[in-house]
């Protein structure tokens, strides 16, 4: 009996409050209404934006152990990480998009990521080495579909040099952009070491996608 | 014998082995050397000087037959290990059809009971155990080295 008041009684908390919520404001002048709403806006959009900014950090990629142990690792042996001219890329560079909703897409779809943290899928060096084929390619798919868009927020055929390349380069760039190819093409690995049958798989990749 | 007396030899006996063994140790130093070569522990040896390594002179013949080939580029990074071989993305058949590179010699898909295969023979597998870079370097010493070419 007393359950079923408490419940009448939060039911009509709710139908209060919406009306409340519902009548014109009487008591405060439109300027406040439309000044706090101002202000809520830029915190709440601020808020939501610096929230975003702290996950796209290479020190909050590497607070969990799996990429800091394995993804990580590797890449500090790799140009990007270090190079002559010291500029150098990290996690989100390469991995989220800089276009603002390519990335919200792509942080919605990293809770699937938060899932397998949880679950433990790749928490042993093992279960990574297992895997690394299936997550080497589903990069290589995103990198595949895109034209390489996050290599190209720094590297552009268009500002290129060839004639300061070495000869294979140059010649081998001319022909990647004659030929419409992408970067992803041939220089899978570049940053992470490459599993077993890497060349094979991407090739696969390829035809996946151009059926 | 008094008791100081038997302290005051076994302390000499004990000096003299230590500076024995500060002896022997000092000797083998001079023999064995280590990769650090003559520099102390607590010191930090000098790095070698650094080289810079330029293979974009065009191709280099070869100075007799059964050299390896040198590669005309850098490799800087490839991962050759026993998962994968970067080399053979482009030099592999039939990859080196499409890249425009040079293929790997059949030799190299023969194991070594003579039995052909359709993939690089495991003991072909590392590369760079015959084919380096090639480099436009100065001779360390003098030579009178002179390719097979030269000495017909």
């Amino acid at each position: 009996m007393s359950e079923n008041s408490e419940q009448a009684e939060k039911a009509n908390f709710i139908v209060r409050l919406w009306r409340r919520l519902m009548r014109p404001a009487v008591t405060v002048s439109l300027l406040t209404v439309l000044g706090g709403g101002f202000a809520a806006g830029i915190v709440f959009w601020g808020g939501f934006n610096w929230a975003m900014e702290i996950t796209n950090t290479e020190t909050f990629c590497i607070s969990c152990h799996e990429m800091e142990q394995n993804a990580f690792r590797e890449y500090k042996e790799t140009i990007h990480y270090n190079n002559r001219t010291g500029v150098r890329a990290t996690c989100p560079d390469c991995h989220v998009p800089k276009e603002w909703v390519h990335k919200v897409v792509r942080k919605v779809r990293a809770t699937n990521e938060l899932y397998h943290k949880a679950v433990g899928s790749i928490s042993t060096r093992e279960k990574f080495e297992a895997k690394r084929i299936q997550l080497a390619a589903n990069v290589w798919r995103s990198m595949k579909q895109t034209d390489s868009r996050e290599c190209r927020n720094c590297h552009n055929f268009e500002y290129m040099d060839f004639t300061r390349q070495e000869t294979r380069a140059s010649r081998r760039h001319a022909e990647a952009a004659a030929e419409g190819k992408t970067c992803i093409d041939c220089h899978i690995g570049v940053a992470h070491d490459l599993p077993d049958e890497a060349f094979k798989a991407y090739q696969k990749v390829v035809e996946e996608l151009s059926r | 014998m008094k008791p100081g007396m038997t302290l005051g030899i076994a302390a000499a006996a004990l000096l003299g082995a230590a500076l024995g063994l500060q002896h022997t140790a000092q000797a083998q130093s001079s023999e064995v050397l280590s990769l650090r070569g003559f520099t102390e522990i607590p010191q930090t040896n000098a790095p070698p000087d650094v080289k810079k390594q330029n293979t974009d002179a065009g191709r280099f013949s070869r100075a007799y037959r059964q050299q390896p080939p040198l590669i005309p580029h850098r490799i800087d990074h490839y991962q050759i290990d026993l998962r994968v071989n970067k080399c053979l993305q482009c030099h592999d058949w039939p990859h080196n059809v499409q890249e425009n590179a040079p293929k790997i010699s059949e030799t190299h898909y023969t194991n070594r009971e003579g039995i052909a295969l359709d993939h690089v023979a495991r003991n072909r597998w590392f590369c760079t155990q015959c084919h380096v870079p090639q480099a436009n370097a100065r001779a360390l010493v003098d030579n009178e080295f002179k390719s097979a070419v030269e000495l017909e």
